[in-house]
């Protein structure tokens, strides 16, 4: 889970051009939205994309993603239970 | 009797360097790195946003940056009053060829929301707090007839009292951009006409 984390902060500040912070600075348990980073509704649909270009998730139900997208870790806690092997 | 405007600051672009009132305010120092990235961190501007926008939208919002300096105009102004027209030839290309390019593997939406000129507008208003009259113009090359009469036509009309009017083009890697500040309020700098707009565009290709 830790090596999970590690590597999502640094797709995440790939994959959304967050040039300003570095992949340590991003805590595991730091709002991703809104008082956090920071991020946007266009940021979701980023991470819609990370999630199926990296691990193979399709998100199935949008309605999902503030619970999925909330921390670096309920992102790597989702992607452990639903990773395409 | 038409009322005669002015034109208060201008500034250019042209991937080398980069100009207020014709007088250099950042220069290239390296070949290898992105100019406007270089450019943004060199002059000490703290807006995050910028590294999510797309070339189009970073060479505006650096042209006209560098042109505000010091004016807080939404705090001058009434925000509607402050109008942008901005033109420009190649369009969205730059980014909508990034875009198709993107949709091989996942369509990217972050590119997709710059697929369009007028989002450079857009970014400006968003950044300076500018709620007014905007327009964005394709042509393939910057009319100052057409322009400079459409602006003067805002501000006749009182549709606008102060108007940001410029062009920016950006297409794989070459750029260039030009915008003036256009107030009813005279100064040294000269009338808002099309002789006047013709003269300010022209210096970037003589820097």
């Amino acid at each position: 889970m830790e090596e999970l984390m590690k590597t999502l902060k640094g797709q995440i500040v790939e994959q959304l051009n967050l040039q300003q912070i570095q992949p340590e600075d991003i805590g595991d348990d730091q709002p991703l939205f809104v008082e956090g980073l920071g991020l946007d509704s266009i940021d979701a649909l980023e991470m819609i994309v990370l999630l199926q270009q990296k691990y193979g998730i399709k998100l199935a139900n949008p309605a999902d993603g503030p619970t999925v997208f909330k921390t670096v870790r309920s992102m790597a806690e989702y992607i452990t239970a639903h990773k395409v092997n | 009797m038409a009322r005669t405007n002015y034109i208060t600051r201008y500034s250019h672009i042209n991937g080398k360097a980069i100009y207020v009132d014709g007088a250099s305010v950042f220069e290239r120092t390296s070949s290898g790195t992105d100019f406007l990235v270089e450019a943004y961190k060199g002059l000490g501007i703290n807006y995050p946003k910028f590294y999510k926008m797309d070339n189009l939208c970073k060479l505006a919002i650096l042209t006209v940056e560098v042109m505000l300096k010091d004016r807080k105009l939404n705090e001058e102004y009434k925000p509607s009053d402050i109008a942008v027209i901005a033109s420009c030839a190649n369009s969205s290309l730059d980014t909508d060829l990034r875009y198709q390019a993107s949709t091989a593997d996942a369509a990217s939406p972050s590119l997709f929301v710059y697929t369009l000129p007028n989002v450079m507008i857009g970014e400006i208003c968003i950044r300076h707090g500018i709620k007014g009259e905007n327009t964005c113009f394709v042509s393939s090359e910057f009319d100052a007839v057409f322009q400079t009469d459409y602006v003067n036509g805002l501000l006749a009309n009182d549709n606008a009292e102060i108007c940001l009017s410029g062009w920016a083009d950006y297409l794989g890697g070459e750029m260039n951009a030009f915008f003036m500040l256009v107030e009813k309020n005279p100064t040294s700098l000269g009338e808002h006409n099309t002789e006047t707009v013709k003269q300010l565009y022209d210096r970037q290709w003589k820097n």
